[in-house]
């Protein structure tokens, strides 16, 4: 049931759900990932089609260390993006932050969709492949989605992360602790950015095509939903939630046109039966005392790609 | 040039009438629950379909009863209430599954987002799977309008009668509702568990049965900013409802969560901003309404008429 195409494409939900926990780990809700993921592959798909420097073949072949300077130029740019932004946005709490994010989704989806170089509606295709085969994406995704993960593991530990999660508990107090609320936010935010940014280049050669329509106003949902549903309390949540959501739909591919009435089911029921999400600190507590010498985080890999 | 310009306005008033209709949609709940109810846009589309189905229409290729109708069509008015009524009931049903269970825990407010949406996503693809994915344009028989003229000539300008009737029908629809939320007893229960629910709850008033009257009323008002939008445009398909939402929830922004008068101001300087756009740069013409609320969001974060919102500690 579970191919290859399907499982980096769970990687990259996984990566996404990631990229909206780091905002709501400091305690802001941000719905801007789908935004950045579009600025990323955005990027990517332009380069790789119309830079020839990066070796792109006639074949339709692409160099792997061209793929790499995208994922980092992908990412640059969307964590600029984020800081300019950033520093404008932030100001705003919860729904309105929401809804500015929101904002920003639909401001580069049209800004894609119309600009004069993006390809309007069909978008860009052709983008050449740098791995013969599909599984050839499974060892990016996968590292990327694990240098994210130790890098929220490594947060925990760190003053920016005990930082972020003393302002996500009370704003008001950690400012008066003398955090400086403003910039561990802007971190916060431009780390998500950089994030969903790589993912988005590496989307792009993934899926071939790029289009405007890669990141909208149902990404910003569907992506929240990673993390609501896996549980925001830890990052393996999201993950677990991305993974999980991401194989739903296609996994009801069988069920035919019902499956997406099932999907949304699934996302109008999740929350009632599990308001803290899938993965809770306490469940990882309980596994970890279960299986000693067993990294908590390994156990849950291991457990995902069979829902 | 006096004519295009009254119409150019007037297309703008009309399409920012039913923003309204949808901002108010939301601004009823918001000030309820605090919450966004995002199966509104879907409620949107309901109403549309409704309207085309209870006008006669009949259900395309690639529905799941193709060439199926109901018998006989209802004048459009008539349609569109009763099709205004289901989506408000459909509402009280989303309010059932996706708000009421997590009121009742005392879950995260952000949980509504997610659930709402769900049954936002549930509701249009049902729709989907019964009309299939086509757009309908609605019958117009002569009788659709109570045999009203389909334009009107004032001076050199053409106006659609349905562009008029639909500013008609959105401001009597505006104003009712505000003048029942001011002076009736009901109205005045919902403002107040809109000010206070646990005050609200200690002065007798049933402030579930308030929460339930928003929703029946915010579904209505998406139900008939979507027949009004079928009869006078089309219906693209069953995700039209989305883009309006969408652009309800800027308008809300714009005018200041959970304010009657800003929400008005707001859909109708949306509504005409967006008619003002030259027909050349079109494609932006729907980042208009994002970008003046980004710009309003962060110059008056409060909205145009909305009231500061002050953190108490």
């Amino acid at each position: 049931m579970i191919d290859n195409g399907l499982l980096v494409q769970m990687l990259l939900g996984a990566l996404l759900g990631v990229s909206v926990y780091l905002p709501l780990a400091a305690g802001q809700l941000s719905l801007a990932t789908p935004a950045f993921y579009a600025v990323g592959g955005t990027l990517a798909a332009l380069l790789s089609t119309r830079w020839s420097l990066l070796g792109a073949d006639a074949a339709g072949g692409f160099p792997l260390p061209s793929l790499l300077l995208e994922l980092v130029l992908g990412g640059g740019l969307a964590g600029v993006v984020a800081l300019l932004v950033g520093t404008l946005v932030l100001r705003l709490r919860g729904i309105y932050l929401a809804i500015a994010t929101i904002a920003l989704v639909e401001i580069v989806r049209v800004a894609i969709l119309n600009l004069p170089f993006t390809g309007g509606a069909v978008g860009i295709f052709g983008i050449p492949q740098p791995f013969a085969e599909v599984s050839g994406y499974l060892l990016p995704a996968l590292a990327l989605l694990a240098l994210a993960g130790w890098g929220c593991q490594r947060l925990e530990l760190m003053p920016l992360g005990r930082a972020m999660a003393a302002i996500r508990d009370d704003e008001l107090a950690a400012g008066c602790m003398g955090i400086d609320t403003t910039r561990v936010k802007l971190t916060a935010f431009v780390f998500s950015a950089v994030l969903a940014g790589s993912t988005g280049a590496l989307a792009a050669h993934f899926l071939n095509t790029w289009n405007a329509r890669q990141g909208s106003f149902d990404a910003s949902i569907t992506t929240l939903a990673f993390v609501i549903l896996g549980g925001s309390r830890t990052w393996l949540g999201p993950v677990a939630g991305g993974l999980l959501l991401t194989a739903l739909p296609e996994l009801l591919r069988p069920v035919g046109d019902v499956r997406l009435v099932l999907f949304g089911l699934v996302i109008l029921l999740g929350p009632v039966l599990f308001p803290q999400g899938l993965i809770t600190p306490a469940l990882l507590e309980r596994l970890g005392e279960h299986g000693p010498g067993a990294a908590p985080e390994a156990t849950t890999a291991h457990q995902e790609p069979q829902p | 040039m006096i004519e295009a310009l009254l119409q150019t306005l007037l297309n703008g008033a009309a399409s920012g009438g039913v923003y309204v209709l949808v901002a108010l949609g939301y601004t009823l709940v918001f000030s309820v629950l605090g919450v966004i109810n995002f199966a509104q846009g879907a409620l949107f589309s309901l109403g549309g379909y409704l309207t085309y189905l209870l006008m006669g229409g009949r259900i395309g290729v690639n529905g799941a009863l193709p060439g199926w109708g109901l018998p006989g069509g209802l004048p459009f008015w008539l349609a569109l209430l009763l099709a205004a009524a289901g989506s408000g009931l459909m509402a009280l049903l989303v309010e059932r599954l996706a708000f009421a269970p997590l009121r009742h825990r005392r879950a995260e407010p952000l949980l509504a987002l997610i659930t709402s949406l769900g049954a936002g996503v549930v509701l249009v693809n049902l729709l989907q799977i019964l009309m299939g994915a086509e757009g309908y344009a609605f019958p117009q028989h002569g009788e659709a309008l109570a045999g009203l003229p389909d334009a009107l000539q004032i001076g050199g300008a053409r106006i659609r009668t349905i562009q008029l009737l639909l500013l008609l029908i959105s401001s009597v629809a505006v104003l009712g509702l505000t003048l029942w939320l001011e002076r009736s007893r009901h109205g005045q229960a919902l403002r107040a568990v809109a000010e206070d629910p646990a005050t609200a709850q200690l002065l007798g008033i049933d402030s579930e049965a308030m929460v339930r009257l928003a929703f029946l009323l915010s579904g209505a008002l998406a139900g008939l900013g979507g027949g009004l939008i079928g009869m006078s445009v089309s219906l693209a398909g069953p995700y039209v409802g989305i883009s309006y939402g969408l652009k309800g929830l800027a308008v809300l922004v714009l005018g200041g969560l959970g304010s009657v008068p800003g929400a008005i101001a707001g859909g109708l300087l949306m509504g005409l901003a967006e008619a003002l756009v030259p027909s050349a740069a079109s494609g932006w013409r729907d980042a208009l309404a994002f970008g003046v609320l980004f710009a309003v969001l962060l110059l008056r974060p409060s909205g145009l008429l909305g009231r500061r919102l002050v953190e108490k500690v």
